[in-house]
This record gives C-alpha cells, sequence and structure tokens, in this order.
C-alpha cells in the first residue's frame, strides 16, 4: 500500500511507473531452448501509452507475461530485470506478485471469453476482484463495479451486473474485462491485443475509453499489438520487436514518419489503405524465422534489403537522434 | 486495374457474371419440444428469425474487384455464400452469366458451381487436417475430370509455384505450414478448379501485417494472370480500399451504400460509411481523439424499425424511424439508401458539418 501512495504523490514526470532492462525470457523444450524474449528494454510512464508492436511470435506476448510474472515451466526468465515503481519482480515471491496482480498492475487478454468466468455472472467476478484485495462491504464493492462498467461506456450497468458473459457481445464482454482490470485503479495496465477480434466500430470505443482512462486515473497502459496503424494513434511512444528483441523504440511520431530499422520501414509499407490501391504493396520477403532456428547475428538479416556482413554480428543498441533506440548496423537514412 | 474499372462505368452491354436480384436470407430456429408444450398452457413462444441478408441487388461484373464492408453480424459471409452457392438464399434470384441458377440443367449447373470458389477465413478450419496438400488441391480437379490422375501431382506442382509455395511440400499436412502459407493453399485449392470469380471471405484477416501484404500481391497478381473476378469480403476499409474497385457497405443485412472505391473514400454519402472511415485506425504520427459511433450494432433479431441505422444516426430524423429508405443513385455507379438524400438536391457535396 505503501508503494501506491508514494506513487501518487509523484509526478507523472519522475520515475517510470514500469522499467525493464535487458528481459530475457527462455522456453526450454525438448527441440532445444527457444528464445522468446531476448533482451527486452522498455519503459512506460504514468499515464503513458507505450505500443509494443511486433507478428505472431515476435515475443510481444511474452513479453508481457513475463512483467506480470506469467511464465509458466518449461518458460523461465533467465536474465534482466522489471523494476515497478523501483520493486524488482524478477524473482519475487509468488505471494507478492499475487498482491500486486490485479491490484497495481493489471493485465487485459485478447479473448475476454476465455478469462471471464462463462458460469459465474459478471457481478460476482467482480466483487471477487474488488474484495481479493482489500475488505470492502458487498453493497460497496458492486457500487464500484457497477461505476466501473459504466465508466468503460457500458449501458444500463445496473442490468449488466447480472449478465453472464455468454449473454453479452464481444465487445461488451471485452469491455467488462477492461472494467475489470480498471476496478482497483491500477498504476499499470498490459492490454495483450485487446481489439484484434473487434469490430472497426468496437475497437475505436474501446481505444476512447482507455485513451480517457489513461489520462484522467494517470494509469500507464502497454497495448501490446501487431496493428501499427492502431497504436500510432494511441501511443506515447512505440517499441518494434522482432524475433525476441526491441529493434527500434522511440516516440510515437518519430518511429512512425522517420523509421529507421528496415523492419520498422517493412511493416509501414505493408499497410494497405486507399492511397495503394492498385499499386503493389512493398512486402517483406521471407516470413518471421522460427524461434528454435534464428538465423546468425541479426535475426532480421535474412529478409532485409541492407543487410552486409556486418550483420552477422549482434546488432547492438544504439541511440536514435531523437532519443530513441535502435538495433541495426545499416539504418535507413 | 483501369479497364475493369471502366468495364464497370459502361456495363449496359454485356450482362454481369453474377446477378443477385432480391436476395434474402432468413434463418429460422423452430421452437422446441419445451416452448410447443408451454404453448399448449398458454405461453407464446414464437419461433426465432434472423434476417441475415434482407433484399440485396448486387452486380458482379466480369473482371471487375468488389469489396463488402460491414461489421459481424452484418451479413457480408451469408452474402458469400450465397454467390458461391453454398447456402442457397430464403427468397430472390443469384443469375450466373445471365442463367437463373435454379433454373441450370446439370451442365450449367456445375460451370456454376466450379466457376465460383471461396477462400475461407481460417485456413486451418477449411483444410482437411488429414489430408496431404497434393490431395487438397488436387482432388477437386481430378474428380472433375479436368485433369487426368496421372497429371495431377505436375498439375498441383505448377499452382503452389503460383502461389508462392515449394512443390517440394505437396506431401506435408496443412499444420506443417505457417498461417500464410495455409492461406496459399486455399488460395491453390481456389485456382485449381479455373473458376471466373473468388469470393474472399475474410481471407487475410488472420495474417500478420507482412504476410498480409505478401498475400494482397499475391491476389492482385493471380488477378491479372488469370483474369479473375473477387468479391473480396472484409470488415477491414484499409484492405478493402486497397484491392477493390468498387465497395459495397452493408449494414444489418442490407446494401446502405455503394460507389467506386476512390468516390467511396473521398465522398462518402452514408452516415455509416461516414463513421466506419472516420474510425479506420491510419497510420499517424499525431494522437488522436477516437470518438466512436454511439451504440451497438443491434440484434439482428429485432432489428431497429425503419432504416437500422437510425438509433446510431447523427443526422437521424423521424421519418428514418418509420420508413426503409432505397438505395437510389446519386451519380454513375454510386448508390446510397438515406433519406436525407432527398432533401438536398446535391446531397453529397453540401452536407452540414457532423
Amino acid at each position: 500500500m505503501a508503494i501506491t501512495e508514494t506513487a501518487h504523490a509523484q509526478d507523472s514526470s519522475a520515475a517510470p511507473v514500469l522499467e525493464v532492462r535487458g528481459l530475457k525470457t527462455h522456453f526450454f523444450t525438448h527441440g532445444g531452448a527457444v528464445k522468446a524474449v531476448d533482451g527486452v528494454d522498455l519503459q512506460v510512464r504514468a499515464g503513458e501509452i507505450l505500443g509494443l508492436v511486433g507478428e505472431s511470435g515476435s515475443g510481444k506476448s511474452i513479453t508481457g507475461f513475463s512483467i506480470i510474472g506469467l511464465i509458466d515451466p518449461p518458460g523461465r526468465i533467465v536474465e534482466g530485470n522489471i523494476r515497478y515503481l523501483g520493486e524488482e519482480l524478477v524473482g519475487a515471491g509468488e505471494q507478492r506478485l499475487r498482491a500486486l496482480r490485479g491490484k497495481q498492475v493489471a493485465m487485459i487478454f485478447q479473448d475476454p471469453m476465455m478469462t471471464l468466468n462463462p458460469v459465474l455472472r459478471v457481478d460476482t467476478q467482480m466483487v471477487e476482484a474488488i474484495q481479493a484485495h482489500e475488505r470492502c462491504s458487498d453493497a460497496a464493492a458492486r457500487a464500484r463495479a457497477r461505476d466501473a462498467l459504466a465508466r468503460v461506456g457500458i449501458p444500463s450497468p445496473q442490468e449488466r451486473l447480472l449478465a453472464y458473459p455468454h449473454q453479452l457481445s464481444g465487445g461488451m464482454r471485452q469491455r467488462v474485462a477492461i472494467a475489470i482490470a480498471m476496478l482497483n485503479r491500477p498504476r499499470l495496465i498490459i492490454a495483450d491485443e485487446p481489439t484484434t477480434a473487434l469490430d472497426v466500430t468496437i475497437q475505436a470505443q474501446i481505444l476512447y475509453e482507455v485513451q480517457k482512462l489513461c489520462r484522467e486515473t494517470g494509469t500507464a497502459l502497454i497495448w501490446i499489438t501487431h496493428d501499427l496503424a492502431v497504436v500510432s494513434g494511441l501511443a506515447d511512444s512505440i517499441s518494434v520487436m522482432y524475433a525476441g528483441r526491441v529493434v527500434e523504440s522511440g516516440r510515437t511520431a518519430s518511429v512512425v514518419q522517420d523509421p529507421a530499422h528496415p523492419y520498422t520501414r517493412g511493416l509501414i509499407d505493408s499497410i494497405p489503405t486507399r492511397a495503394t490501391h492498385g499499386t503493389q504493396l512493398r512486402q517483406i520477403p521471407g516470413m518471421t524465422p522460427s524461434l528454435l532456428h534464428l538465423p546468425q547475428g541479426c535475426a532480421f538479416r535474412p529478409r532485409c534489403a541492407h543487410a552486409t556482413d556486418a550483420c552477422l554480428q549482434v546488432p547492438q543498441v544504439s541511440q536514435r537522434h531523437d532519443g530513441g533506440t535502435l538495433r541495426c548496423w545499416n539504418p535507413l537514412a | 486495374m483501369n479497364g475493369a474499372r471502366m468495364n464497370t462505368a459502361s456495363n449496359t452491354a454485356t450482362p454481369p457474371l453474377v446477378r443477385l436480384r432480391g436476395i434474402e436470407k432468413r434463418f429460422v430456429q423452430p421452437v422446441d419440444l419445451a416452448g410447443r408444450i408451454a404453448n399448449l398452457l398458454g405461453a407464446r413462444n414464437r419461433e426465432r428469425v434472423v434476417h441475415a441478408v434482407d433484399g440485396v441487388d448486387l452486380d458482379i461484373q466480369a473482371g471487375e474487384v468488389i469489396g463488402v464492408v460491414g461489421e459481424s453480424g452484418c451479413g457480408k459471409s451469408t452474402l458469400g455464400r450465397i454467390v458461391a452457392g453454398i447456402n442457397p438464399p430464403s427468397d430472390g434470384e443469384v443469375r450466373y452469366q445471365d442463367q437463373d441458377v435454379t433454373g441450370m440443367n446439370g451442365k450449367q449447373r456445375r460451370a456454376f458451381e466450379l466457376g465460383v470458389q471461396m477462400i475461407f477465413q481460417n485456413p486451418m478450419a477449411s483444410l482437411n487436417p488429414r489430408m496431404r496438400v497434393l490431395d487438397i488441391i488436387g482432388e477437386a480437379p481430378v474428380v472433375h475430370g479436368m485433369v487426368p490422375a496421372a497429371q495431377k501431382a505436375a498439375y498441383v506442382g505448377d499452382l503452389m509455384r503460383q502461389v508462392g509455395l515449394d512443390p517440394e511440400y505437396a506431401q506435408r499436412y496443412p499444420h506443417q505450414f505457417s498461417g500464410g502459407q495455409r492461406q496459399r493453399i486455399g488460395i491453390a485449392r481456389a485456382l485449381a478448379l479455373k473458376p471466373r470469380l473468388i469470393v474472399c471471405d475474410e481471407a487475410v484477416a488472420a495474417l500478420d501485417v507482412s504476410i498480409q501484404a505478401q498475400v494482397l500481391n499475391l491476389f492482385a497478381a493471380l488477378r491479372r494472370e488469370h483474369d479473375l473476378t473477387y468479391l473480396f469480403i472484409s470488415h477491414n476499409l484499409g484492405v478493402v480500399g486497397h484491392i477493390s474497385d468498387r465497395v459495397v457497405i452493408m449494414y444489418l443485412g442490407r446494401i446502405v451504400e455503394s460507389a467506386p472505391t476512390d468516390l467511396i473514400f473521398s465522398r462518402p454519402n452514408h452516415p455509416y460509411t461516414e463513421a466506419l472511415l472516420a474510425e479506420l485506425p491510419q497510420l499517424d504520427a499525431r494522437q488522436r481523439a477516437y470518438q466512436p459511433i454511439k451504440g451497438e450494432l443491434p440484434s439482428p433479431l429485432a432489428p431497429p424499425s425503419g432504416c437500422t441505422f437510425h438509433p446510431r444516426c447523427p443526422y437521424a430524423m423521424p421519418r428514418c424511424s418509420v420508413e426503409v429508405p432505397a438505395l437510389k443513385t446519386l451519380a454513375d455507379g454510386h448508390t446510397s439508401a438515406c433519406h436525407r438524400n432527398d432533401m438536398a438536391p446535391e446531397p453529397s457535396l453540401n452536407r452540414p458539418p457532423p
């Protein structure tokens, strides 16, 4: 509790809510060690939205799971630090993590049908989430649950409290999941592809609500997605992941307007729009490598048009001219 | 692609490849036994009817790419399945090459069924996991006598090359491929029957951005080589804007607007199209304030009266909740179903700011 209090007192420009340094999460399978996350640095400040962008298999979800301590064997965090408000979470006890999860650090998953309990009513699940962390009367907890539903834009929240998840539409379910994540006013939310399965109109509603919540409550948010277009309008800063590493990061405007890594450039060029009508999209050749058989050096090398012999070495993290970071030997001008 | 668009503009000469007139599709859930017993005791259980497609007219010209856009539950997939002949319509007429599908003889029917193929959203669910790629792609052309069984391997190998797969993998099973490769197998399977029209139902929705770009480029290349026509169903206006010559917007089973791609993006007429375009996530360096359409997609079990969009429409008038607006032609190839078009002389130009 003490940590929360001090955090509230702190200004948003002060120390980051979350700081990840050199995180390596590997999975030790029969086929060999899968380096799902292999040296990731991130940081998010209060009220800030970080977009973590990558394709399937890039390790973006595993990074999220590592932060919240949800890595199960054969996976293990082998190296690195995860500091939440200065507190080291790597190696923290299960009891401490339990106290943090859902209270100070919350997660929203892609498919709400998998994360909401199908046999419990919405109110049961929400009241439980409150009472797991503090002493609170049933009536007060229900009132808070109702307010949380109203805040994420659910019409007639009082009635929805009595519904089972299957009685709600997909967008409504995801909003319930977001309301549950917001219940205890967490300092940090990790959202893993929360709008990928939803329609554009519902996605816009959720983006709108998330944006509002972060601004109003000062919650830090990590938005994990494969869609650069969604995150470009939402996030303050962007980190692009490829094969377990952050290849480029920085303020959203500079990464989107002036990408220095060939992969970021390729991702941007791959987005189909009305403007590309009738032309060929500039596609990235090949496909994402298997994490079991990563190419030597820079993992993007076999697909990269700018690759040279230097790329046989793993690129070190360098500074972008505008303060972001980059992992590339031959950055684009 | 320009040729195809001109073809659409002056379509009077040749009949369209596929013509839909007044297509309706109702899915009926009958009252179950318990309900019927309850009815005997005075309850009023009725059968539940979903009007998935409600009076759709659409002409698909040979060589054009039509994008069908709408939210989930708007009936776009059902429409695709009707065009592909998988589901028969409850009402209305499907004409293929100027022949009514229901009145076809065996030979014509076969030409229709082979000539219209479908590519599905989830390749893992639409490829038989126990069949080898060789058989998945090669079975149908052999069965239909298009290819002698002895030449199946060569025929399949050629198709695999065309869609960018290594023919060496012909003996593999679907689970041994990545998502993008599986979608290519689905494309090769559709191509194997030398179709005229391919219905692509969210064919790139499940793919990563970089793979999606590859598959979209493949669609464009195959279209040039094989003179294909696509009915491209998607919820993603970016994808549709990229690939289509003409865009059809559906809402709750009805077409609300249809226009050439350029026109629908530059001068949308229907408020729903406007709202969809406003919410299209775009690569943008600036943070934007998202302004969602209010309300939810209504349940198709109980659609609103009149114009089904009126509860969410910022311009709704009393008339909208009473009268169903008809699709009216605004300009060459641009139709829209909105009552506001009856009021202003130049509705698509002089509109009040939202």
